[in-house]
């Protein structure tokens, strides 16, 4: 299969290339030329991209699949090429065996590369040790509790240390448990207004307190998921600052939102970590077009009866495979970041996070590739999206970025 | 935002918080109210305001003074009564909070009075019957979760107007677990939209919700300063579960800081009024010399409360 896409304004930003009018050439599921075509030449398809945006594909670092051929389909739909599957699903991702038969479901469906995330800990409990080694020979690409706690440090610290023995990377949601565990919103003055309990600031900074000590003690390379307070991107910036192998990310939702949104206990406006303040939205928002923190969708399908429910008995979360571009692209218009550079945090940002030759379009590189119309607008309805998950404060909103062509690994998945 | 407690014209069609209603619509209740005090001294204590309507008392928690009250309040406006009292289980049993209102509007019912657990409740089921059409039919919040139980605040309302009158000239106190009081967030807001100037919050941290100055309150964490110069001073009860624990270390500790004996009463206004949702825990948070003294309006607030919420279904079942 030989794919050339034509006419499309070519951004790459890891390779910092922005050329109008640029053809790429795809071949044998890579990159085999960009402006010119590679000798002997001949496209058994041609994507036509006038006034579209040619980008590597997406890779957004959290996507739970509850039903996989849906939601691998709605990744495609929204340019997504590489999803991260965190390992809070039924069962939770603790055996190679699952790992392995969910790589293959992936690779059989054949749209996006799922690249899943082992469970740190058996059954995500926090006490035993998953076996981290196997986990990952069946194509887990770090390990992970989700936005599970490990309650007891001291098995925090052999797990980090045990990691560390291997070379693999820990992800980890900082909340502490104690603080969090009957919050359902911020703790400010919308949760108190709304006699909703709440999750103070401190259960983010005390999680990450610990983390970056046990990094210190142990030389885990950590990634923190899903930040939401000013105060917890201060405490980072001072860890990165001294050299520690850490990094992290930000749900898309939290650049954009903040806890003021949940107006009348919209069920939509709850998520995990809870949307903070202004402040807290400013400073994430900073911290992500300064290039510090990679954004993902953190993309959760929920039913609709799990969201028709009083506020703090509704899931949180929200769909996000099909919004993470648009949103994107409506974050970088609002907040004066330049496309490349927006296009950097969803795409070879991410790559780096998993250490992962990915997300740029250089000759040579896998065939990923995005194809969007950034002026086309659509609404979002639950019609419009591919995803069984329905769930977003989005809804009825028109967004601009609506993606034409998905290539994966060369071959064209949407 | 829309404000999905006031239909298209700007009338009152569901009471689901105190807060957001216009002064002029809190005033028009106490109004109502008033003249409905006359109708529980009549032999028949009946007006045919809801004749032939349907109310349906949706408590998923459970309640037996504010039941009661809706309950015969209901009555002296001629409606046909029916309490359901439905606990966790049955909903656990498959039946959502929403299959519960569809089923119930199957049935006619013309007005929902709900207590809920979880704040938020009474906006759910407001927001479905919007989208099902059903405008016809309207909720009063009897209580949800930590948030708001509106006519709770609308009685005190009418029992300080009773009492003192003028709303602008007052200094108000209000005593305890703020944190985990509905009543004391619907009286707060009540308090500052009707114009009184000071509105005061006692209590130790633990028991105060974070930003109260946001809502117009002054924070005191010594009663005794508090209560100085109060004209009104609204004690909540403190629930069991919040005694001995990380928030308090025993009823007697809380009782000798924050108990309202005669001795700090005293620090208030001679013709200072004491007031309590009910119902109350003698020697936790009040003292019986208190609580059975002079100053203590806490039978008539009951008596109130009946008025109070004749009003308020008369109101929203006439803006449909």
């Amino acid at each position: 299969m030989q794919i050339e896409i034509k006419n499309g304004r070519l951004i790459d930003p890891k390779n910092t290339v922005d050329r109008e009018n640029t053809s790429l050439f795809i071949a044998n599921g890579k990159i085999a030329g960009i402006g010119s075509a590679p000798a002997g030449f001949v496209a058994d398809e041609v994507i036509d991209a006038s006034g579209c945006i040619v980008c590597p594909g997406l890779i957004d670092l959290a996507a739970r699949l509850n039903s996989i051929e849906a939601e691998l389909a709605a990744a495609v739909a929204g340019g997504v090429t590489s999803v991260v599957v965190p390992p809070d699903a039924d069962p939770p991702l603790d055996e190679p065996e699952l790992a392995d038969r969910l790589v293959h479901r992936g690779e059989e469906i054949g749209k996006a590369r799922v690249l899943p995330l082992g469970a740190l800990t058996l059954g995500l409990k926090g006490e035993r040790l998953a076996e981290l080694a196997g986990l990952k020979k069946a194509g887990c690409v770090a390990f992970s509790q989700a936005s599970k706690p490990v309650i007891d440090t001291e098995a925090l610290l052999r797990a980090m240390e045990y990691a560390a023995t291997f070379g693999y990377a820990v992800w980890l949601q900082p909340q502490d448990h104690w603080l969090a565990k009957n919050g359902i919103a911020h703790e400010g003055e919308v949760a108190s207004r709304l006699g909703l309990a709440g999750i103070p600031v401190a259960a983010e900074t005390i999680a990450i307190a610990t983390f970056v000590q046990l990094v210190r003690d142990t030389g885990c390379r950590l990634h923190l998921t899903r930040l939401s307070s000013a105060a917890g991107v201060a405490l980072l910036k001072q860890a990165q600052a001294e050299g520690l192998p850490i990094s992290f990310d930000v749900g898309i939702h939290h650049l954009l939102l903040t806890d003021n949104d949940i107006g009348y206990f919209n069920p939509h406006a709850r998520f995990t970590p809870p949307l903070r303040t202004q402040g807290d939205r400013e400073a994430l928002s900073q911290a992500a077009a300064a290039g510090l923190a990679a954004i993902c969708s953190d993309h959760t399908p929920v039913g609709a009866d799990d969201k028709l429910l009083p506020f703090g008995e509704a899931k949180p979360g929200a769909t996000g495979l099909e919004l993470l571009l648009p949103l994107t692209l409506k974050w970088a218009e609002a907040a004066g970041v330049p496309l490349a550079s927006a296009l950097a945090r969803i795409t070879c940002d991410p790559a780096a996070v998993l250490g992962l030759d990915a997300g740029h379009l250089a000759e040579g590189a896998a065939a990923d590739v995005c194809v969007f119309n950034p002026d086309s607008t659509w609404v979002v309805t639950p019609e419009a999206l591919k995803s069984r998950g329905k769930n977003t404060p989005w809804q009825g909103y028109p967004l601009a970025g609506k993606v034409v062509a998905t290539v994966v690994g060369g071959r064209r998945a949407y | 935002m829309h404000n999905p407690q006031l239909n298209s014209d700007g009338k009152l069609s569901h009471l689901l918080s105190i807060e957001g209603l216009p002064k002029a619509i809190l005033t028009q209740i106490l109004d109502t109210a008033a003249s409905f005090m006359g109708v529980s001294s009549r032999e028949v204590k009946k007006v045919p305001l809801l004749r032939g309507k349907s109310v349906f008392n949706l408590f998923f928690e459970n309640s037996t003074r504010t039941r009661t009250t809706f309950e015969i309040a209901a009555k002296r406006l001629s409606a046909d009564v029916i309490n359901l009292d439905i606990n966790k289980s049955s909903t656990a049993k498959g039946e959502t909070l929403l299959d519960t209102i569809d089923n119930l509007c199957a049935m006619d019912a013309n007005l929902f009075v709900v207590r809920h657990a979880s704040s938020g409740a009474p906006y759910l089921i407001a927001d479905h019957l919007r989208r099902i059409g059903r405008n016809d039919i309207h909720v009063v919040n009897a209580g949800d979760g930590r948030h708001a139980h509106p006519t709770q605040g609308l009685l005190d309302m009418y029992t300080i107007r009773h009492y003192k009158q003028d709303f602008t000239q007052l200094r108000v106190a209000i005593v305890g677990d703020i944190l985990h009081s509905r009543v004391a967030r619907s009286d707060i807001h009540a308090l500052t939209t009707l114009g009184v100037p000071e509105v005061r919050a006692i209590g130790p941290e633990t028991l105060l919700p974070k930003h109260l100055d946001k809502l117009g309150v002054q924070v005191f964490h010594d009663m005794e300063e508090g209560l100085k110069d109060c004209d009104v001073v609204i004690m909540l009860r403190l629930q069991n579960e919040r005694m001995n624990g990380a928030l308090l270390p025993s009823a007697g500790e809380y009782f000798r800081h924050y108990g309202l004996t005669p001795q700090k009463l005293a620090l208030a206004k001679p013709d200072a009024i004491v007031m309590h949702p009910g119902p109350m825990n003698r020697g936790v948070e009040i003292h019986s010399a208190v609580a059975d003294g002079p100053q203590a309006v806490i039978l008539p607030q009951v008596t109130f409360g009946i008025a109070v919420r004749m009003a308020v279904m008369s109101i929203v079942a006439g803006n449909s």
